[in-house]
């Protein structure tokens, strides 16, 4: 066994101290549990700085080798193994990035009021947040299980900070149970990936010999696992009840970076535990991913809460980070390393850039509710008077998920679909034809994420306000702006530079053995990912042209005409008596895609007629795969339960009995 | 790049914001020609702008400042884009900050922000024509990547000037998926420049808009903007379209001659495109809003169609 040498200088080090450092916040959140002073002035800063430490700690050590450490803790015989590579970095870049935006914002958010005491809360975030962070460093099964079930046992303390409304006790108990029915299905593809060593470090693992059956069985299982956490359709169920049922800073941190856990962990099992993937594996999540994505934005569509909302838009971009991830594993499974390290580094990008933008969202979404009281887009409406900075600052988080140019999610969606293009030189026929029809679902899915986002933002911020109360809304505090102005920096700045991004995250496939992107001799603005193609694209010229054509109109109109405006009533084509009553509500803008894609929707409708002395309408709008795969084994497990009762006897020798009997089995097993 | 270059691409860019209203103003004459009408002059369009940015600006009370920065920034994408297309030469400075792809994102940016302004006044006729606009919009795009898919598949290339520097290399065959492609490029044409079938930019009929409802809170200068923005981008469009289906006369050196050429080209390729596209608008008669969707649905299938007949015949180097 390796002992214990600690190099303190090294990012390993460094990063782990700064994990201890979240837990140590925690811990001292308990010292004054109730003063919200303390904690949300003190505490919560204290994370949102070693958020960026780590973030800044994690890119300075980007390029460097492997580094392994040997904590002495843990089980006997099984000390807590660690590993940073350049995987683990970039997500450790990931969290601390998106957490220091969320950790800032978090400052400012949290209110007395019902529910768990701030300095209990401080130490849930502060240990959900540490326990994302050992995911993503731990280097065997034990210490990964460890963290992973921490982080599941954490976050569902603060989905239920509000624990005594009974649907976000409904909402948190969905998310347990399909969080444990994840981790059972990871924790047995980790018992497969062992292949017989009954050693359960990764570095086993990765030297472990599987017949293509169990590496197969280990993949799938890893699938399960991990898309339960990611939120893969039909894994979904639990995101739309639980994102809407936490804080909003906690729906920033699930959304934003705890499903990226998930995606780190199918990353690390399909390329670095299974070595070499058979490409057939990537046919899974690529097709559960392309419907994922379109289900999702479909449904995000047809929402009315918007941190519903903003639920299905994750589970969306979860599809599109699996489609992704699929398409690598198909390419790297008949050699086509540079495809696939192409597609891979498309992958991760989206992903950090989906950390920051649906973060940021999430926190806008916040700040409205604290404002407002409000999470029903039927009452809301032009909150961009009331809440300036608010509005400008989600409007960046926006326009990025909508996938625009020139913001970041626009470069994720141009790099994966580039990849798509190559699929056709997949050696199989009639997948290599199928493949490229992936890109263009995807580019439905990211076109239908415009609509989805039109609608957030057109029905909050703009628009005439739909409740009177909303009047009395009033904009963000500094340490909220603080935080979103962090996150939209991110998304400026990951769209700007995407050269530099790629060239950082090119390190993560090359030591994943897919070999990094070829070198082109474009200049440090001009991204060109493939130089035989010669298709590139320059955030930086793309910005320059449009604010300097914005700038000469704006000059050219002033100085050539006049810039006299006057303010008058809206015209409204002259109809008058116009009130906010006859804009569009949430329903009513979601109504074209409800229409065309009224298979997917399980619709209870309930129109007036036209006799009614108070006339209603109601529309429900339900899942179907809620009602047609979860809803039946409800019942069926009573059945099976009231099957299996005749064993609780009630009589403690009856149960000894049985203990004796499972012994004697046991022991006539293992003898 | 050459300073000389930097000119051409000042020249084509000017060219094609000076052209656009003229462009438009000549499918108006032709469809009013086809329809029995005396044409209205073909300077009409430029009169028009130039009467609406004379005007006084009446905004309403409520309108925050997105209302009056989108029609900037809707211009400024078109021009942008107006930048992107190869219209008279290839090889360009600026054509290679955005490929075809790039090229749609930045349509679908202008496309948000005309639809989030219209939102902005909360009127009855803004939010309709903006839900309608993003439905058009959310079809149309991926019917618009489909095709560039096609095309870069038969070239290896996601760059308009390469794409269109290859096809115009290639002698001229019947290539089955460029037919396929082509007819879906013009439904999603006509689809997002709101011609008929699919709107009809000569309505007064509320509650029939889509682009003009966009409009409606819109007055003097940023009006004249948006028009003009509207008109330029029916004009990319059908410089897209030249780029990818008629090739033949974009310049691909910066010979004075061949510019002049290729600029020729490009007014006859106008002149006849233009008689087609009032041909099409006369010929058919505007769909209910909800048979858009079956209209644009087709494009996308047969897009759809020409990609895979592309890869059933083998796709690019």
């Amino acid at each position: 066994m390796r002992c214990l040498v600690i190099h303190f200088n090294s990012p390993l080090t460094l990063s782990l101290a700064l994990l201890s450092g979240w837990g140590m916040i925690g811990l001292s959140g308990l010292a004054r549990p109730m003063s919200i002073a303390f904690v949300g002035r003190t505490l919560f800063p204290l994370g949102a700085l070693i958020g960026a430490a780590l973030a800044a700690v994690s890119i300075a050590g980007l390029g460097q080798p492997a580094e392994q450490l040997v904590l002495p803790i843990g089980l006997p015989n099984l000390p807590c193994h660690l590993r940073l590579d350049g995987l683990s970095g970039v997500f450790l870049i990931l969290l601390g990035a998106a957490s220091a935006g969320i950790s800032i914002f978090a400052a400012g958010y949290f209110r007395r009021g019902e529910g768990t005491a701030p300095g209990l809360l401080c130490l849930q975030y502060h240990l959900f947040l540490a326990s994302m962070g050992f995911v993503l460093l731990a280097d065997d099964a034990y210490a990964f299980m460890l963290a992973w079930e921490t982080m599941a046992l954490s976050s569902y303390f603060l989905v239920t900070t509000q624990h005594r409304i009974p649907e976000i006790r409904q909402a948190g108990f969905l998310y347990l149970l399909m969080a444990h029915l994840g981790a059972i299905a990871i924790l047995l593809s980790f018992g497969v990936l062992q292949g017989g060593s009954w050693h359960f470090t990764f570095d086993a693992m990765r030297a472990a010999h599987l017949t293509p059956g169990w590496a197969t069985a280990a993949f799938c299982l890893a699938l399960v696992g991990f898309g339960a956490k990611a939120g893969l359709v039909p894994l979904h169920v639990w995101l739309p009840e639980a994102h809407p049922a936490a804080p909003s800073p906690v729906s920033a941190l699930m959304s934003g970076v705890m499903l990226k856990t998930a995606l780190y962990g199918m990353i690390r099992v399909s390329f670095d535990l299974l070595g070499q993937p058979i490409w057939w594996w990537g046919l899974l999540p690529l097709s559960l991913g392309l419907f994922s994505a379109l289900y999702g934005v479909v449904f995000a569509a047809a929402q009315t809460d918007m941190k519903r909302l903003l639920a299905y838009s994750s589970i969306e971009n979860v599809g599109i980070l699996f489609t992704g991830l699929g398409l690598a594993i198909v390419f790297a499974g008949v050699d086509m390393r540079a495809a696939a390290a192409l597609t891979l580094i498309a992958v991760i990008y989206h992903a950090v850039n989906h950390a920051l933008m649906k973060s940021l969202l999430f926190l806008g979404t916040g700040a409205v509710l604290h404002a407002t009281g409000e999470r029903n887009l039927g009452h809301l409406g032009g909150l961009i008077h009331r809440m300036p900075w608010v509005a400008w600052l989600t409007l960046i988080g926006v326009l990025a998920i909508a996938g625009l140019p020139p913001l970041n999610g626009f470069v994720s969606e141009w790099l994966l679909l580039q990849s798509f293009l190559f699929s056709y030189k997949v050696p199989h026929p009639f997948i290599n034809m199928l493949l490229p029809l992936g890109a263009a679902l995807l580019a439905l899915a990211a076109a239908l994420a415009g609509y989805v986002m039109v609608k957030f933002f057109g029905v909050i911020f703009l628009g005439q306000p739909r409740d009177p109360t909303l009047q009395r809304a009033h904009d963000a505090g500094f340490a909220q702006r603080l935080g979103l102005a962090w996150l939209a920096l991110g998304c400026v700045l990951l769209g700007f530079l995407p050269t530099t991004v790629i060239s950082m995250f090119s390190t993560v496939t090359e030591q994943l053995k897919l070999g990094g992107l070829p070198t082109s001799e474009a200049p440090w603005w001009l991204l060109v990912p493939i130089p035989e193609r010669q298709s590139s694209y320059a955030p930086l010229v793309f910005f320059a042209v449009i604010v300097l054509v914005v700038v000469l109109a704006i000059v050219n109109v002033r100085f050539f005409y006049h810039q006299r405006i006057r303010k008058g009533a809206a015209w409204d084509c002259g109809f008058g008596g116009l009130n906010s009553r006859m804009q569009d509500t949430a329903e009513g803008f979601g109504q074209p895609i409800r229409h065309l894609f009224q298979p997917l929707f399980a619709i209870v409708r309930e129109l007036p007629s036209p006799f009614d002395r108070t006339p209603k309408y109601r529309l429900e709008i339900g899942d179907r795969i809620w009602r047609t795969l979860y809803q039946p084994l409800g019942p069926l497990v009573r059945q099976l339960a009231d099957k299996v009762a005749w064993l609780q006897q009630g009589r403690i020798a009856t149960y000894l009995l049985y203990s004796f009997a499972t012994l004697v089995v046991l022991l006539a097993l293992m003898l | 790049m050459s300073v000389f270059d930097w000119v051409v691409q000042l020249m084509g860019i000017a060219l094609a914001v000076a052209a656009a209203p003229l462009f438009l103003g000549w499918v108006n004459q032709c469809r009013a020609w086809l329809q029995n009408k005396s044409a209205p002059s073909i300077l009409l369009p430029y009169r028009g702008i130039r009467k609406l940015f004379h005007k006084d600006a009446v905004i309403a009370e409520n309108a925050s400042r997105l209302f009056r920065l989108a029609p900037y920034v809707v211009f400024g994408a078109m021009v942008t884009a107006a930048a992107v297309i190869p219209s008279i030469a290839t090889r360009l400075p600026i054509t290679q900050a955005a490929d075809a792809i790039a090229l749609v994102g930045l349509l679908a940016t202008a496309r948000v922000f005309l639809s989030l302004a219209a939102m902005d006044v909360g009127t009855a006729f803004g939010t309709l024509g903006a839900r309608r606009e993003m439905m058009i919009g959310f079809l149309a795009e991926p019917a618009l990547l489909v095709v560039i898919f096609v095309v870069s598949l038969t070239c290896a290339t996601t760059a308009l000037p390469m794409i269109a520097e290859r096809l115009s290399a290639q002698a001229f065959v019947l290539n089955p998926s460029l037919a396929f492609t082509a007819v879906a490029f013009t439904m999603v044409l006509l689809a997002e420049n709101a011609r008929i079938p699919v709107d009809n930019p000569a309505t007064h009929l509320e509650l029939t808009m889509i682009h003009e409802a966009l409009l409606l809170e819109y007055s003097a200068r940023h009006l004249a903007l948006m028009e003009w923005a509207s008109a330029l981008k029916l004009f990319n469009y059908a410089c897209i379209g030249f780029a990818v289906f008629v090739p033949w006369g974009i310049a691909t050196s910066h010979a004075p001659w061949s510019l002049l050429g290729a600029a020729a080209m490009l007014g006859m390729k106008l002149l006849v495109f233009g008689a087609g596209l009032a041909l099409v608008e006369t010929l058919s008669a505007k769909l209910r809003v909800f048979r858009a969707p079956e209209f644009l649905a087709t494009a996308f299938l047969f897009a759809v169609l020409g990609l895979l007949v592309r890869l059933l015949l083998g796709a690019g180097t």
